[in-house]
C-alpha cells in the first residue's frame, strides 16, 4: 500500500489484526485511496484549501463557567474519583 | 546509557572545541477562569474528575467552542514577543491515543498557528563585583550591585494555542492507572524558539523575560514547579564555528531553572563526549532525572509517533482585524523593561531595587502608588525588597498575589516617619498588614502600640536603668560610648520595644 505498511498502521491505531482481517482491512484501505484519489482527477489550480464546511468564522464563548459538573456519573469503573485504565508507562 | 563523570582536564578540553545550539519549546498556562473549549473551571487542586463536561472528557457528539480569552491572551503574549499574528488561524487534531487524552487527539493547531515570527530580546548580566561590604552587621537588604550588560536577540518560530492533557497516576502496586481529567482542556500556549541559544545562561535569560513578559500580561503565572510553565529543551552541539547543525536531542521534564541548567550542562557533555569517541549521536527524546542529575532516553526518532494532523472540523477559522489587533495593542501594559527605565529616570533608588520591584507588576504598582502618597521612595523600595519578599517567600506566595495596599503602606511608613511607631513595632505591624490589609493607624491606637513618645515614662525608665546599671553608666561617663549602647538596650527592653531608640538615647545622654 502506498507508503504505509499494514503493521505501521495497526501500531498507530494500537489494535492487532488476524491474518485475515488484516488481509480484508488492506483491501478496504486500497479502494478508500482509489476513491480518494480521484480528487486528484481534478484541477484545484486557484482553489483556496477549504478550512469548515461552513462559511462561519469567530465562534467564540465568554471565559464564564457554565454548565459542567461532575463526569464521575458516567466513570464505569473508577477509583477515588478517577478512571481507572490498564497500566500504562511512557 | 548514563554519562560518567570524567571530570578529567582532557574531558574539559573536549567541551570546550564544541559549541551548543539550543531551541526551546515552552508550555504555558493561561491564566483564564474556564478551560479552552468548554465551560469547565480551570482551578487547580478541586476534587478529581470534579472539572470536567462531556467536551473535555471526549464524550461523542460534544461540540468545542474556542474561549474568547485564551485568543486575547495568545495575541497579546505575541505582540510582546514581536511576532506577526497569522490573519487567518485554524486549529488542527494531532491524533494519539493515551488515557490522557480523552478525545484520542490534542486540539493544537500545526497549519497556521496564531503567532509567527518573533523574537525577544535577552540581557545577558555580568555581575560586577559590588563596591564593598556593607559595614552595618544589621543590614536586611541585599548589598547593592552593579551590571554592564549584553543584548541578544533570541527569534520565535510560532507561538500556537492548544489544550492541556489530563493527569496521570500509575498505581504500582495495582498495576493500572488512575486518570484525573481536570487539566484536561486548560489552555496553553505553546512557544517554540529559534536554535539561537548557545547556553544554559542564554536559555534561563529567555525564560526569565518570557515569564516576565506573560506575567505582566496577566496571561499566566509560569510556575515551572507547579507545571504551569514547562520546558523542553532541543539541543545539538557542533566543533566551535562549525556550520553544519549536529544531530539534537530533546530533553523533556525540566522542573526548574537549576534542572535546566544542569541538564544541559549533562547533554552538552554527553554529546561532546559521543562525538569525541568518534560516535554518533542519536535523534531521541531524553528524560531528565532531576534527583540522579542524569538524564534517560525515552523514545528514538524511528519511534517518533506519527500524529497525521488535520484541520479540526468542529472548530471555525479565527479571522483577525485589524481594529481587533489594535485593540489587544492598546492595552497591553508597560512592560518591565519599559518601566525599569522611567524608574530609573524619575525615582532616586538605586537601579538594583528598581531591577527587583520591576521584575513585578505589583509590586511596581504599589511602589508608585505609595510614592504618589508622599512616601519616601526608599522607603517604600525598603518595605517591599525586605519584609514584602521575605514574607512572599516564607509563605511561598506570589508578588502578583500581594494583598495589603499602597495606601495602607503609605501609612505605616508615616507612623515610622514620625516616630510614633518604633522600627521593631512597624515590621510586626507589616506582619500583620501583609496579611489583612488594615488600616495601620487604627491598628497601632488600638493595640497601643505607641512608642512610649510620653517623656515622663520614657525619663522615668531611663533613671531607673541608670541607677541600676550604675557601671555601664560609669563607663559611658568615662568615654566609653559602647556603654550607651547597653542602656539604650536596657530602656528598650524594659518599654518592650514600644520607643524610638534615636529618643532614648537622647534622654539617656541627657541624664549622663
Amino acid at each position: 500500500m502506498s507508503g504505509y505498511s499494514m503493521g505501521r498502521l495497526e501500531s498507530l491505531a494500537q489494535i492487532t489484526l488476524s491474518e485475515e482481517e488484516r488481509e480484508q482491512a488492506a483491501e478496504d484501505l486500497e479502494k478508500m485511496l482509489g476513491l480518494i484519489g480521484k480528487l486528484e482527477e481534478l484541477d484545484t489550480e486557484g482553489v483556496e484549501p477549504m478550512s469548515h464546511v461552513l462559511p462561519v468564522q469567530n465562534v467564540f464563548r465568554e471565559d464564564l463557567e457554565g454548565e459542567g459538573g461532575d463526569r464521575r456519573c458516567s466513570v464505569p469503573s473508577g477509583r477515588d474519583g478517577m478512571f481507572v485504565v490498564p497500566r500504562t508507562f511512557q | 546509557m548514563c554519562e560518567g563523570n570524567e571530570g578529567s582536564k582532557a574531558a574539559e578540553k573536549a567541551v570546550e572545541g564544541y559549541e551548543a545550539v539550543i531551541g526551546l519549546e515552552v508550555h504555558v498556562e493561561l491564566a483564564t477562569r474556564t478551560k479552552i473549549f468548554c465551560g469547565c473551571s480551570t482551578a487547580f487542586g478541586g476534587r478529581p474528575n470534579a472539572h470536567t463536561c462531556p467536551v473535555c472528557t471526549g464524550m461523542p457528539g460534544a461540540l468545542p467552542v474556542l474561549n474568547r480569552k485564551v485568543l486575547e491572551y495568545a495575541v497579546a503574549v505575541g505582540l510582546a514577543a514581536n511576532c506577526t499574528i497569522t490573519r487567518f488561524s485554524r486549529f488542527d487534531r494531532k491524533n494519539y491515543f493515551y488515557p490522557d487524552n480523552p478525545q484520542s487527539y490534542q486540539i493544537s493547531q500545526l497549519y497556521l498557528p496564531i503567532c509567527r515570527d518573533g523574537y525577544i530580546e535577552i540581557e545577558l548580566e555580568r555581575e560586577l563585583p559590588s563596591g564593598g561590604e556593607s559595614d552595618s552587621a544589621e543590614e536586611t537588604f541585599p548589598a547593592e550591585k552593579s551590571w554592564n550588560s549584553a543584548q541578544k536577540r533570541i527569534r520565535i518560530h510560532e507561538i500556537h494555542m492548544e489544550e492541556d492533557a489530563g493527569k496521570l497516576t500509575h498505581d504500582e502496586q495495582g498495576g493500572c492507572t488512575l486518570v484525573d481529567y481536570n487539566r484536561a482542556g486548560v489552555p496553553l500556549i505553546e512557544i517554540v524558539t529559534q536554535p539561537d541559544m548557545g547556553s544554559a545562561r542564554e536559555v534561563v535569560a529567555f525564560l526569565e523575560k518570557l515569564r516576565l513578559i506573560i506575567r505582566y500580561l496577566g496571561a499566566g503565572d509560569c510556575r515551572l514547579q507547579e507545571g504551569s510553565m514547562r520546558v523542553d529543551v532541543n539541543l545539538s552541539v557542533r566543533p566551535r564555528g562549525a556550520r553544519e547543525m549536529g544531530t539534537r536531542t530533546e530533553m523533556k521534564n525540566l522542573g526548574s531553572f537549576h534542572g535546566i541548567e544542569m541538564a544541559i550542562e549533562s547533554e552538552r557533555n554527553r554529546q561532546t563526549a559521543i562525538l569525541e569517541s568518534g560516535g554518533a549521536v542519536i535523534q531521541e527524546t531524553r528524560r531528565w532525572d532531576e534527583e540522579k542529575g542524569i538524564s534517560h532516553p525515552m523514545r528514538s526518532k524511528e519511534e517518533a509517533r506519527d500524529y497525521r494532523y488535520f484541520p479540526e472540523p468542529d472548530l471555525v477559522p479565527v479571522v483577525i482585524g485589524e481594529d481587533y489587533l489594535e485593540r489587544i495593542r492598546a492595552a497591553q501594559p508597560e512592560m518591565a523593561w519599559e518601566k525599569r527605565q522611567r524608574f530609573l529616570e524619575e525615582y532616586p533608588i538605586p537601579e538594583y531595587d528598581i531591577r527587583i520591584i520591576t521584575a513585578s507588576r505589583r509590586m511596581s504598582d504599589i511602589f508608585e502608588a505609595a510614592v504618589v502618597l508622599g512616601s519616601p521612595p526608599k522607603k517604600v523600595s525598603n518595605w517591599l525588597m525586605g519584609e514584602t519578599l521575605r514574607l512572599l517567600k516564607e509563605k511561598g506566595q506570589d508578588s502578583e498575589e500581594i494583598r495589603f495596599s499602597p495606601e495602607n503602606l503609605a501609612k505605616l511608613i508615616a507612623l515610622v516617619e514620625n516616630r510614633v511607631i518604633s522600627t521593631t513595632v512597624a515590621k510586626e505591624v507589616f506582619a500583620v498588614l501583609f496579611e489583612e490589609d488594615m488600616d495601620p493607624v487604627e491598628y497601632v491606637e488600638k493595640n497601643e502600640l505607641k512608642t512610649a513618645g510620653n517623656q515622663v515614662i520614657l525619663r522615668r525608665v531611663a533613671e531607673e536603668v541608670i541607677a541600676s546599671n550604675h557601671k555601664s553608666a560609669e563607663d559611658y561617663r568615662g568615654g566609653k560610648d559602647r556603654a550607651l549602647g547597653y542602656l539604650v538596650g536596657q530602656v528598650m527592653k524594659a518599654l518592650k520595644g514600644k520607643a524610638d531608640p534615636v529618643q532614648v538615647k537622647e534622654q539617656l545622654k541627657e541624664l549622663l
